[in-house]
């Protein structure tokens, strides 16, 4: 390389100026598209779990711990921030934040745990049955996954079962 | 403590190598991008290596597949001691959305011990950058683990095997296994 063109390297790099973003010291401005890891509102949430049967990673769970209680467990590992639960939450409990500075050491931390009051009927204390037989097998008002394992279970499968239920999706178990 | 851990260990730069395990190349632009002039990793010394054997920290990106396990593992064991590991990316962090299909083992947490998880699908480059500089101790921690209640919960009448009775008060034994 001559003299000459390093010259010209130079004042091609002087023109430049400096472009890097004094990001970790100074706030990021994120697109206004952009969406961040997801917020659960546990004053909003019904618990219709319509967030945990649609979510593509299945990483929304749901367990009834006892009849008015049911627990909904948003890992947050495996989500891919499709937005598809906040789109079909029917009272807008979810939203989408800005938030992408999630870096952590301990993966727990960017899960959710709700615990929600479920209501039951006044007069005879339970919920609602499905009023077809065809209903109660499509959809479950009671819900099992497995929480301590992180586990998601398929909703065909028989619950209230001691022993494991699937070996066919164990991987999470090991 | 692993913060301080982090800083005596690596005083100096870090030399990353970056190992994809069967991921769709989504985090290795990210990470290629945190590497440009506008985001600019190398003033905290990051440097990208080809070969595990000078790296000081490996970024896995992709789920820990079948085939390329023994892979990942190998190219684990050749980094010299001390060695850190992130995962970059819900594949890597939590096995993505194909996390049970057969071909997948799982996050790669299953095959090399993880220290740092940068979530995203694919993270943003400041995200990635923001892990860096977490384990550099240039920034705090953002995030915590959420437990909210809608209700304190009232007497379980259905269940009342569940029940147990700690220090004069009944306590509620299933929703403390959560």
């Amino acid at each position: 390389m001559s003299l000459a063109a390093k010259i010209k390297e130079v004042l091609i790099c002087l023109r430049a100026g400096r472009v890097t973003l004094p990001y970790p010291f100074e706030p990021a401005t994120v697109p206004k598209a952009f969406r961040g890891r997801p917020i659960f509102d546990v004053e909003r949430c019904v618990g219709c779990a319509g967030c945990a049967n649609n979510c593509p990673a299945r990483e929304i769970l749901v367990e009834d711990v006892c009849q008015e209680v049911r627990i909904l467990k948003y890992l947050g590992r495996r989500c891919t921030y499709c937005g598809r639960c906040a789109d079909l939450c029917p009272e807008n409990a979810i939203t989408m934040s800005n938030e992408f500075e999630t870096a952590t050491d301990e993966i727990s931390d960017v899960g959710q745990t709700l615990e929600l009051f479920m209501g039951t009927c006044q007069r005879c204390g339970r919920c609602f049955t499905s009023p077809t037989p065809l209903e109660e097998l499509k959809l479950k008002g009671y819900r099992i996954d497995d929480l301590m394992n992180e586990r998601w279970v398929f909703r065909s499968k028989p619950f209230l079962n001691e022993e494991k239920t699937v070996d066919d999706i164990d991987i999470e178990l090991d | 403590m692993l913060k301080e851990l982090c800083r005596k260990m690596f005083p100096r730069s870090l030399w990353v190598y970056h190992a994809n395990s069967g991921g769709c190349n989504g985090c290795d632009i990210e990470v290629l991008n945190a590497l440009t002039p506008w985001y600019d990793a190398e003033r905290f010394g990051i440097k990208l290596v080809g070969s595990p054997r000078h790296a000081d920290v490996m970024l896995c990106q992709g789920p820990a597949m079948r085939a390329t396990e023994i892979a990942l593992r190998r190219a684990y064991d050749a980094m010299p001691s001390p060695k850190l590991v992130f995962a970059i990316g819900s594949c890597a962090g939590g096995g993505g959305i194909w996390h049970d299909t057969y071909s997948v083992l799982g996050p790669v947490e299953k095959v090399v011990p993880v220290d740092y998880y940068i979530p995203g699908c694919p993270p943003r480059p400041e995200a990635i950058v923001f892990g860096v500089a977490l384990v550099l101790g240039l920034v705090e921690k953002k995030v915590v683990d959420i437990h909210v209640k809608q209700d304190e919960f009232p007497i379980p009448r259905y269940h009342p095997e569940d029940l147990e009775e700690v220090d004069g008060t009944v306590k509620y034994t299933k929703s403390e296994v959560v």
